[in-house]
């Protein structure tokens, strides 16, 4: 190195400069990859202090007192978010219920159950209903299911329980079709192949070793799978079941469709309400006053408040099965 | 005793059976239920939406109450916002990705920012529209197609982000090192050697992020709004923008069977694009794999 460069000392400069150029133009790249990961701490920062800039007038006329009052009277300006919150809850507590078992059992099928030839096309169908739009379940549920629903569903049951203490009030009343329990249901379907995707993940993972040597033990399918195989990625199922969870709270336009968009909390579930998301849709272009609009902002910061906590209590959960995983 | 011990294990073993048979029953039924109502969510959308097709869809402006029309303006705002979406979200996330991947793969900045594109990721996307109206719209002080683009690119970049990363970590070591060994800077490692291995996948997340946008409804509402006419000009993406997922919105919420049969033409033409897309995504990532 040093002959070359004594020799010829243009051939020297000439290097030093390619290598300084070199060193030059990885430094930007450099610096354009960290601009772009800050970019999305930016986007994240921005929407909590956009959401809590645009929600302070409504905070400073209603304080905390907005989650728990239910009137909501855009002509008085007085706003209260008791009932989209109480809607957000029940519809995902619904599609909870309905989708967990359901979710879990075709993971199950896809793992273990399912004849080789038909795991692919099954499952690739299953996640095709994840790819579904939002807006298509809303249409569909609007004009296809919730006529069919009430016709056939909601009005032997409502006639069924009308008598019955507890189960009157909550499946009785006049049914519309549209309603929280429709929405709920909506909701499980659309939630129901995330909920699938990450158990068979998780039980993808589980070490065949366990499984042979507990069938080698004389275990049936169902308690190789309820006692070795779920236990293993509990943690797993448990965070794919919160990441639907974060889904269904925040979800909009299929809600929006369905639930009926009352302001109020019905005792019966078959009633219209309304859900946090579905009451931003459908009324923040129309609202007309500061106050209005602000209202509406603060129902979008209570909205994301929640769903980062469930969303950030399931990435916990997920990263600490992939570290599990690593042992 | 004999007897009644083998009675016992008996009635131990048929239980054990019928817990058996009992779970694999049941899982079977799961699995048939998520199909049926996939069968029956297409199945109407086919019905409806096939029936309301035609070629003038794509040739008139969606029509007032009452009379007949297309689409055209929509699908046109549409296409023109995702493209412009996927332009300015593209690049920010594969960078992003990038660093992640390549440069910080175990530091703690990493580790702040996969947790919080992750969060972005599944966030209730009306949110990011509510942020989108109060930085662009009211400042600009009107509804516009800039504004639905800029909505739709915040969509975009989580999902470029997640899946660059996880192509990128896929590429073997061994290339980068090669790579370095030969004396390739590092940005010529990324640009020249890993963003080419991982380059079906890279592409596979654009598409994916397409399909996602593509039916994204929620935050063009209070963003792009929606514009009943057409206009074509230089000063289009600042006026408010029509696109088929609200048109969807407003139609099937109204009263008008016309404006009905449109919004189940749009739902079936939106439909198509993202079974497309996935479809094309999945047939690149298999021929990565083999």
């Amino acid at each position: 190195m040093t002959d070359i460069s004594l020799s010829e000392p243009s051939a020297l400069t000439a290097r030093v400069e390619t290598a300084r150029k070199a060193g030059a133009g990885d430094f930007r790249f450099r610096m354009m990859a960290l601009a772009a990961a800050l970019a999305v701490l930016a986007i994240f920062a921005g929407v909590i202090v956009s959401l809590i800039f645009g929600s302070m007038p409504a905070f400073k006329e209603f304080g905390f007192g907005f989650i728990t009052t239910e009137v909501w009277s855009p002509t008085r300006e007085r706003f209260g978010a008791l009932a989209p919150i109480y809607g957000t809850l029940v519809t995902s507590l619904i599609a909870m219920i309905i989708a967990v078992p359901v979710g879990i059992g075709i993971a199950i099928f896809l793992t273990d159950l399912c004849p080789r030839l038909l795991r692919r096309p099954i499952g690739i169908a299953v996640e095709l209903l994840a790819g579904i739009p939002s807006i298509i379940y809303g249409i569909w549920g609007f004009f296809v299911f919730a006529p069919w629903f009430q016709l056939h569903v909601q009005e032997p049951v409502a006639t069924a329980v009308a008598d019955i203490p507890v189960l009157g009030t909550l499946f009785g009343g006049v049914t519309f079709g549209i309603g929280t329990f429709t929405a709920g249901l909506i909701l499980s379907i659309m939630i129901l192949p995330f909920i699938s995707a990450v158990t068979r993940d998780v039980l993808e993972t589980v070490p065949s070793v366990l499984k042979e040597a507990s069938y080698g033990l004389g275990a049936t399918s169902w308690e190789v799978m309820w006692k070795v195989c779920l236990p293993f990625c509990q943690t797993g199922v448990v965070g794919g079941a919160m990441l639907a969870l974060g889904r269904a709270l925040g979800e909009t336009m299929a809600v929006t469709f369905v639930i009926g968009n009352a302001h109020k909390i019905a005792p019966s579930l078959f009633a219209p309400g309304t859900s946090i998301s579905a009451s931003i849709a459908n009324e923040f272009t129309e609202a007309t006053g500061d106050l209005y609009r602000s209202a509406l902002i603060e129902l979008g910061l209570l909205l994301f408040v929640i769903t980062f906590i469930v969303l950030a209590c399931a990435q916990l959960m997920l990263r600490q099965m992939e570290k599990g995983k690593g042992k | 005793m004999a007897a009644i011990a083998s009675r016992t294990s008996q009635m131990l073993y048929f239980r054990r059976r019928l817990a058996n048979t009992v779970f694999i029953v049941l899982s079977t039924c799961a699995a048939i239920f998520g199909l049926v109502w996939l069968t029956f969510i297409l199945g109407g959308l086919l019905i409806d939406g096939v029936s309301a097709l035609s070629p003038t869809l794509f040739t008139e402006i969606t029509p007032p109450p009452g009379s007949k029309g297309g689409l055209a303006n929509a699908i046109g705002g549409s296409i023109l916002m995702s493209v412009i979406a996927v332009l300015i979200g593209t690049p920010i996330g594969l960078f992003a990705g990038t660093y992640l991947a390549e440069y910080a793969r175990h530091g703690r900045l990493a580790f702040v920012v996969r947790f919080v594109n992750d969060i972005l990721l599944s966030a209730p996307s009306i949110v990011i529209g509510l942020f989108v109206y109060e930085l662009v719209v009211v400042r600009m002080g009107h509804f516009s197609g800039w504004a639905g683009a800029a909505a739709l690119a915040i969509i975009v970049i989580p999902v470029v982000v997640r899946t660059t990363e996880n192509m990128l970590l896929l590429v073997p070591n061994g290339l980068r090192e090669a790579a370095s060994a030969l004396g390739a800077p590092q940005n010529f490692v990324i640009k020249l050697v890993t963003w080419k291995a991982a380059r079906a996948g890279i592409i596979t997340g654009i598409l994916l992020a397409v399909a996602r946008i593509s039916g994204e409804t929620a935050p063009l509402l209070f963003t792009a709004l929606g514009n009943s006419g057409w206009s074509w000009d230089a000063n289009a993406m600042n006026q408010p923008m029509a696109s088929l997922p609200a048109v969807i919105y407003t139609f099937a919420t109204g009263p008008y069977e016309d404006q009905h049969a449109l919004a189940w033409a749009g739902a079936l033409l939106i439909t198509a694009t993202v079974l497309v897309l996935s479809i094309l995504a999945r047939l690149l990532e298999n021929k990565k794999r083999t």
